[in-house]
């Protein structure tokens, strides 16, 4: 394998989610925090969601990790920021099935940056750090719908 | 040693990864297995397979000697007294706990205290977490100096004569520290307490006997000594196996069974219920053959020259974090400064070269280290310096690809 491989693995757009995290912190008014971690590997997050009437209005996380994991928060909260519920929810199925390998050209939704992770899929044992930061916040609304 | 001539007897190592020639440097999580012992497996079963101990035609027999037969070259391996002190498990896990169920649980009572280290794996904390829990013993940590070493004074200053078991490592497999276990025994012993110890990485790369070191129960893996997985020894001394309580009950461990109680089988039976791993036990004693055939003085050596030329080459490369003291087993720990040890492994996989990255399953020495995670590099006889030439070749490729991007 050569550096042309890596590349499909890490993108530009990643490494930039990496050096450049968005919305990384806490939130003052957070409805849900949740902590979530590999426990294989060690990486971490930690998901602050403010959800009202059912809809993300903010996002932001903590957390340690590989690029993949952490450029995956960081893309994830970028995406789910201002969607309803089940639509975030439907994302992080679609982004599941992104890592299996399915196409999501398709799709209804503009995925924007987590395009760039769809190579992870090729490097089965990296997929668990790209889906960590979607459990933390199928895990969060959960928590936060069963608050209710 | 010829490392050519060994490596040619360990057909797996004969690939290539990614288009690279297989680098294999991750014998520390399980070592590779040589012809002879997946030999052994495979006549085993085309030619002998049968249960152990209870029939009474040819291939039970056949079984039988050949099960028992392993377990006295593992009682000649580690120079244990007597077969009857060499019990077969699943593996160091699996003889921990068994100490820590049949013998701390029934033994320790509130007050008493379990020492171990700070450096220690998972699972050689968390049986001791849970054994202090259930009887209302204190569980103590043996504070590590800067370089992840310890002391014999603070050994001495942490146990007291409230101490009945001290619980400690052999070898760290992630600094390599190697324990003075011998010495530890001695103040163990002389305050009234036992002495545990995780073998993992100790027995695959150096002469262990158990009865100079002292040792009141050792712990070991086949796997980790090109044996095959599923197989590993809980050595203990007789008199206290004696005492110990088995923990699985069943078919095989016992010698009468009445409806409302029952009698146990004498050493080492006693703690082998259902049927044994007869095939796991036929293969370690084919890897501790070759193993002594080789012999482990050499081994030892060799890893040593390895491991000694990979810590130079390391040493003068910069943004390298070094884990562990100078005085190291067989294996590196090391972090790339800006990079991941999950980035390294991968940018490293794609050269054809296996490490280990992560927490090592111990998450408190990690803690102790203030890292996440590390990368780690574990050699054994197989290995040579090309290979740790190409592992600093592709820790060069992660700092300029990661130093690319950033």
């Amino acid at each position: 394998m050569s550096f042309n491989n890596l590349d499909t693995l890490y993108r530009q757009v990643i490494m930039d989610h990496y050096k450049n995290p968005r919305n990384r912190g806490t939130l003052d008014n957070e409805s849900v925090t949740i902590d979530m971690n590999n426990p294989t590997c060690g990486d971490r997050i930690e998901l602050h969601l403010q959800i009202k009437d059912g809809i993300v209005e903010d996002a932001k996380f903590e957390g340690e990790g590989c690029s993949i994991s952490m450029s995956s928060a960081s893309m994830m909260t970028q995406a789910i920021k201002g969607k309803q519920i089940d639509e975030a929810i439907n994302m992080s199925h679609i982004f599941s099935n992104m890592m299996l390998g399915e196409d999501v050209e398709e799709v209804d939704f503009d995925l924007g940056d987590i395009e760039a992770l769809q190579g992870v899929s090729k490097f089965p044992a990296r997929i668990k750090c790209a889906t960590l930061a979607w459990k933390a916040m199928e895990k969060a609304v959960a928590a936060d719908e069963k608050e209710e | 040693m010829d490392t050519r001539a060994i490596r040619e007897q360990f057909p797996i190592l004969d690939q290539e990864v990614n288009g690279h020639p297989l680098v294999y440097l991750d014998s520390a999580a399980t070592s590779q297995k040589p012809i002879q012992v997946i030999e052994a497996l495979n006549s085993y079963y085309r030619q002998n397979n049968s249960n152990v101990h209870r029939g009474v035609h040819t291939l039970g027999t056949r079984a039988t000697d050949q099960y028992e037969g392993a377990r006295n070259k593992v009682k000649q391996f580690i120079n244990a007294y007597s077969t009857q002190e060499v019990i077969f498990t699943r593996g160091t896990t699996t003889a921990i706990n068994m100490v820590g169920y049949g013998y701390a649980r029934h033994f320790l009572t509130e007050g008493d205290e379990i020492v171990i280290t700070e450096m220690e794996h998972h699972s050689n904390i968390i049986p001791w977490q849970q054994a202090a829990k259930f009887t209302g013993a204190t569980l103590k940590y043996i504070p590590m100096e800067e370089d992840g070493t310890i002391t014999l004074d603070s050994v001495r200053s942490t146990i007291t004569d409230k101490t009945r078991i001290v619980a400690m490592t052999h070898v760290s497999n992630v600094l390599g520290t190697v324990n003075p276990i011998k010495e530890v025994a001695e103040i163990a012993h002389e305050n009234g307490a036992i002495i545990v110890v995780d073998g993992a990485q100790g027995v695959p790369h150096m002469k262990v006997d158990v009865q100079d070191l002292d040792c009141d129960f050792y712990a070991f893996s086949g796997h980790k000594m090109c044996g095959p997985t599923g197989i590993g020894v809980l050595y203990g001394k007789k008199h206290l196996l004696e005492k110990m309580e088995p923990v699985e009950f069943g078919g095989e461990m016992i010698d009468f069974v009445g409806l409302y109680d029952s009698t146990w089988k004498e050493l080492p039976w006693k703690f082998e219920g259902g049927t044994p791993i007869i095939a796991g036990a036929i293969g370690l004693g084919a890897a501790i053959d070759f193993l002594e055939e080789i012999g482990l003085h050499q081994i030892e050596a060799h890893e040593n020259e390895i491991v000694q030329y990979a810590q130079g080459l390391f040493t003068d490369m910069e943004g390298l974090t070094i884990f562990g003291p100078e005085k190291r087993s067989g294996l590196i720990t090391f972090n790339i400064e800006g990079v991941h040890p999950h980035d390294t492994a991968t940018v490293l996989d794609a050269e054809g070269i296996a490490v280990r990255a992560g927490h090592h399953c111990a998450q408190p020495l990690m803690k102790w280290l203030n890292v996440t995670a590390t990368a780690r590099a574990s050699f054994y006889l197989y290995n040579s310096k090309d290979d740790v030439d190409r592992l600093v070749e592709g820790i060069q490729l992660a700092k300029e690809y990661f130093g690319d991007v950033f």
